[in-house]
């Protein structure tokens, strides 16, 4: 949250501004900068020559809470980083310390986290869809998406009695067994999913405005994306198919049969297009992770107090949003020495600039929306 | 009527009576477990090699740790081996930086840590190198741009300074801020009561 | 009595402008809360279900409370120019309600420059977002005004073009005989010269969304870009006369459209007698009762005795209209205005479509949009539809 180097100059030194640029505050009052994100605009006219972001408005300092609380304690704070996938988040915590003991989890735990976790995906995407839309003037997909959503999060509710952030997990397996009807309401929220999708599709792909708006938008190539560390969607509408799933699976992905989704230009519509095509595949893990689900315990050999040896693991998942990493050290003790998150919505947004330059105004509120960023996650 | 603080100390142990004729059961003395350790292993390969080959003794150590590749490395070399990673082992993803704080330790107080990643091998490696109080680090932000805010964050959070970063500004904390959070000196419950004494003019309750 | 107290010089119009004037903000509050509505039911919820059974008193309780807001002028405004654009936005809008023609017989004036006065008005309206966006001195105002200047500009061409070709094909300026020539060519603006008319009505349309800032071209207010455009810095009553201005000149545009391309207050099919008996007592008649029958519907569902009694005073009055509309002397009075009034209602339904369908269009696809395609088009139009008339008609 510092300072700008693009503010206006004091007025003794008028002339460092050309007459024709303006600055423009966007943020963090605003109603498309998604939270507290606020944007300094350099402008001419309507032109974008330059931004800056400043963040932190939000920071709430995650890391040094986990210095100060067990290793239990501190994970339902994971979830309040990125609130709208509250269940990756604690996912990769989970996932992070269980290397840090060395336990094996069970195959059935394993399985239940895939399917909340993708469930998770799905929920994350739709809000960004509509909101998205919304920020791109198109005001009706937005109420559609959260109808969609609302059956993801009865299925959090059910299974953990939370809907956003769920705490889903715990280290070790998991601390609920799946409820009766569970399978069925996953199936349930397939059939669905994939009729809506193609319904989102009815309402947004053949728009002209639409494809107008998005297409050639903040475009990122493959190498920039890297460059930037950009991971996620951004990449895979780039046309690299990396997905953290495929290249380094975790809980069994490489059991299920989906595919990676890519695209080829790197510009807004293309993150548009594989993240509708994710919606799809996430129903497809889902479906045979459902079918395959196995019986057995859902916890596994993890005592009551967590005392990890010392030493230090970095695991990371994919998030909806990108790889979402945790770097924990630990020295023995009941507490985390250090625990970094490696957010994706922080270091996608440090590629704005990139994607903003030389766009107008409008556009940068589509690129905003197309980077998806939760500044829960962002400032943390 | 203020309450009057409370006493630490443990409460005395009430013994629950027992049944005529029962036993109390036998408490088994708890076995004191041996201290456990990360699986940790020497990392053998090509590219520990190259890198000794090539910057001798300023590489520390080379080993898996949990089955992940680590690095650990002098700072001096710090820069030319991310140089190497990224121009001729492909490692062209700068996943994270970050540091540790270790105030106890003699001499280099600061660890800090950048995580690679290499689109070609699908291989991740971690670099670390210990730092002193006060020392510049070096700048990655001429090999990757994602180094800009993550370097930021380290000087945000801990006070390291990068040689060389084109904009090192605070990005999380306001500009005015006093200190730097992470470091493990930094209390919390200080920083609290100032705020209050200094804005509330009344005294914290923490 | 009546009849004489009209024919009074002065005294029609007199009292139709105090009417407009007066009645006007309500219809603007009820057209807002028909948005409203019909948004919500393109959006899968509700929308206002509070304030009265289903919502019906929201437009009440809206207009008390911006009148009750406090009403904020930004310190660094210029105050005069600040109150001034309100002003002038909604005089503008109001005083081009002076040429409609209501009916055959309901108007306030029927100058031979009638459509000339419209798009004047209308012009001067833009003045009034331009002033009232750049004497904020907020940024966001700023653009949005200038957003505003560019686009009224870029689409009046169209929109005149379009216009141009209507009043070829009627051959007059006035309103009224703009309908008039309608009915004696026995065909609707539209569909006239062989359905060439086509083309001008399609881009009147458009071109008049865009007039009034409508979505897709909501670019002057653009709210997930420039919060609120123009109007960021007003609230309160100011604000709401913004608001009434907007309402006020979509009335307008929709109007002309009306009279222009369909006819006016003409039932469909004006030519064809035996028509007369279903359009002109049957259909309003079942209009009515069916939205008496959808009223009575509703009043069990009320839950406060209130509530149940509005409902049904609302259904009685829908009935009461229905059968006015069966009693010949009355229909003759008022079928103009209700064939008015729905295809006005027709054409608002449209706009509110659109804004629950399209995305934004961006500033520079906007002028693109208008330069490039709108006008040439429109320019081809008027030729073609020159031509034709003049080789069909000699």
């Amino acid at each position: 949250m510092a300072a700008t180097t693009l503010a206006p100059p004091p007025a003794e030194d008028a002339t460092l501004l050309d007459s024709n640029e303006m600055v423009l505050n966007m943020g963090p009052q605003h109603p498309s900068t998604h939270g507290v994100l606020r944007v300094i605009l350099k402008l001419d006219g309507e032109t974008v020559l330059g931004t800056d972001c400043v963040i932190g408005y939000l920071h709430r300092g995650v890391e040094k809470i986990a210095e100060n609380r067990t290793y239990q304690q501190f994970a339902p704070y994971v979830d309040r980083m990125d609130y709208v996938a509250a269940v990756s988040n604690g996912l990769g915590y989970c996932m992070a310390i269980e290397q840090l003991l060395g336990v094996e989890i069970p195959s059935r735990a394993q399985c239940v986290r895939v399917i909340l976790a993708e469930l998770n995906r799905i929920a994350s995407h739709l809000l960004w869809l509509g909101t998205h839309a919304l920020d791109i003037g198109a005001i009706t997909p937005v109420f559609l998406c959260f109808r969609e959503r609302e059956q993801v999060l009865n299925i959090f509710e059910k299974y953990c009695g939370a809907r956003l952030t769920t705490h889903a997990f715990r280290i070790g397996g998991l601390q609920y067994e799946t409820y009766d009807t569970f399978e069925r309401d996953c199936l349930a929220l397939c059939d669905l999913m994939e009729e809506k999708v193609q319904e989102y599709h009815s309402l947004l792909t053949g728009n002209r405005i639409w494809v107008r708006r998005t297409k050639g938008v903040g475009v990122l190539s493959a190498e920039d994306c890297k460059d930037y560390g950009v991971t996620g969607p951004l990449l895979r509408a780039a046309g690299e198919a990396w997905d953290l799933r495929k290249v380094r699976p975790y809980c069994g992905y490489e059991k299920y049969d989906f595919e990676v989704p890519t695209a080829e230009s790197g510009d807004t519509f293309d993150r548009y297009i594989v993240r509708m095509k994710e919606m799809e595949q996430s129903c497809r893990i889902i479906r045979q992770a459902v079918e395959t689900l196995p019986a057995g315990p859902i916890k596994g050999k993890v005592g009551k107090v967590i005392k990890p040896p010392p030493g230090e693991a970095y695991v990371s998942i994919e998030a909806p949003k990108g790889e979402l990493g945790y770097y924990v050290v630990s020295d023995g003790s009941l507490k985390p020495y250090r625990l970094r998150v490696r957010p994706p919505s922080f270091v996608n947004l440090g590629a704005l600039d990139k994607m903003c330059r030389g766009s107008l105004v409008a556009d940068v509120v589509a690129i905003i929306g197309t980077i998806d960023i939760v500044l829960g996650e962002v400032d943390r | 009527m203020p309450r009057p603080p409370r006493t630490g100390g443990k409460r005395p142990l009430r013994r629950r009576k027992l049944p005529p004729g029962a036993k109390r059961p036998v408490r088994r003395p708890i076995r004191k477990k041996k201290p456990l350790k990360m699986p940790s292993s020497p990392w053998e390969g090509p590219l520990p090699e190259a890198l000794r080959g090539r910057f001798g003794d300023s590489i520390r150590e080379a080993t898996l740790l949990g089955g992940q590749k680590l690095v650990v490395a002098d700072l001096a070399a710090a820069a030319g081996i991310l140089q190497f990673l990224k121009d001729d082992r492909g490692f062209d993803y700068l996943v994270d930086v970050t540091a540790v704080h270790w105030p106890k330790r003699e001499g280099e107080t600061f660890d800090l840590v950048w995580i690679l990643y290499s689109f070609a091998t699908n291989e991740r490696v971690r670099l670390k190198a210990a730092l002193l109080e006060g020392a510049k680090a070096p700048t990655a932000t001429g090999l990757y741009q994602s180094a800009n805010w993550l370097e930021r964050e380290v000087y945000d959070m801990f006070g390291i300074e990068f040689d060389g970063h084109p904009d090192l500004r605070r990005i999380l904390m306001p500009d005015e801020w006093d200190g730097f959070p992470l470091r493990k000196e930094y209390g919390i419950v200080q920083q609290d009561v100032d705020w209050v004494r200094e804005n509330l003019k009344i005294e914290s309750a923490q | 009595m009546l009849e004489q107290l009209l024919d009074i010089p002065y005294v029609q119009p007199l009292v139709l402008t105090a009417a407009i004037v007066l009645v006007f903000p309500l219809v603007a509050g009820y057209i807002v809360l028909a948005e409203r509505k019909v948004l919500a039911d393109l959006q899968v919820r509700l929308g206002p279900m509070r304030v009265g059974p289903y919502g019906v008193l929201q437009p009440l309780a809206d207009a008390l409370k911006l009148m009750l807001k406090e009403d904020i002028i930004p310190s660094r405004a210029d105050k005069w120019i600040f109150w001034l654009a309100p002003v002038l936005s909604t005089f503008t809008a109001l005083s081009a309600f002076a040429v409609l023609p209501l009916s055959d017989r309901l108007y306030v004036a029927d100058v031979n420059i009638g459509i000339l006065f419209i798009l004047a008005m209308s012009s001067i309206g833009a003045l009034g977002l331009i002033l009232g966006g750049w004497s904020a001195n907020s940024k966001y105002s700023l653009m949005g005004s200038l957003r505003a200047a560019a686009q009224m500009v870029s689409y009046e061409v169209p929109l005149g073009f379009a216009t141009v070709t209507a009043i070829m094909c009627a051959g007059t300026l006035s309103m009224q005989g703009v309908i008039r020539s309608q009915l004696e060519r026995g065909v609707w603006g539209a569909f006239d010269n062989f359905g060439l008319m086509l083309i001008p009505t399609a881009l009147f349309i458009i071109a008049g969304t865009a007039e009034t800032n409508r979505a897709p071209f909501d670019l002057p207010e653009a709210e997930s870009e420039l919060v609120a455009g123009f109007h960021t810095e007003y609230s309160g009553f100011r604000w709401a006369l913004f608001f009434l201005a907007e309402y006020a000149a979509i009335v307008v545009i929709s109007s002309l459209c009306v009279t222009l391309f369909f006819g006016g207050w003409l039932r469909p099919f004006p030519n064809v007698a035996a028509l007369e008996i279903p359009v002109n007592f049957g259909f309003p008649a079942a209009l009515f009762a069916l939205m008496a029958f959808g009223c009575l519907k509703g009043v069990p569902k009320q839950p406060i005795a209130g509530f149940k009694i509005l409902m049904a005073l609302i259904a009685g009055a829908f009935l009461l209209v229905a059968g006015a509309f069966v009693v010949p002397a009355v229909n003759e009075l008022v079928i103009g205005l209700f064939w008015f009034c729905f295809k006005l209602a027709a054409m608002v339904y449209l706009f509110i479509w659109y804004r629950g369908t399209f995305p934004r269009f961006r500033y520079d696809q906007l002028m693109d949009v208008g330069w490039k395609w709108l006008i040439p088009i429109s320019m081809a139009g008027l030729i073609l539809n020159g031509v034709v008339q003049l080789l069909a008609r000699g």
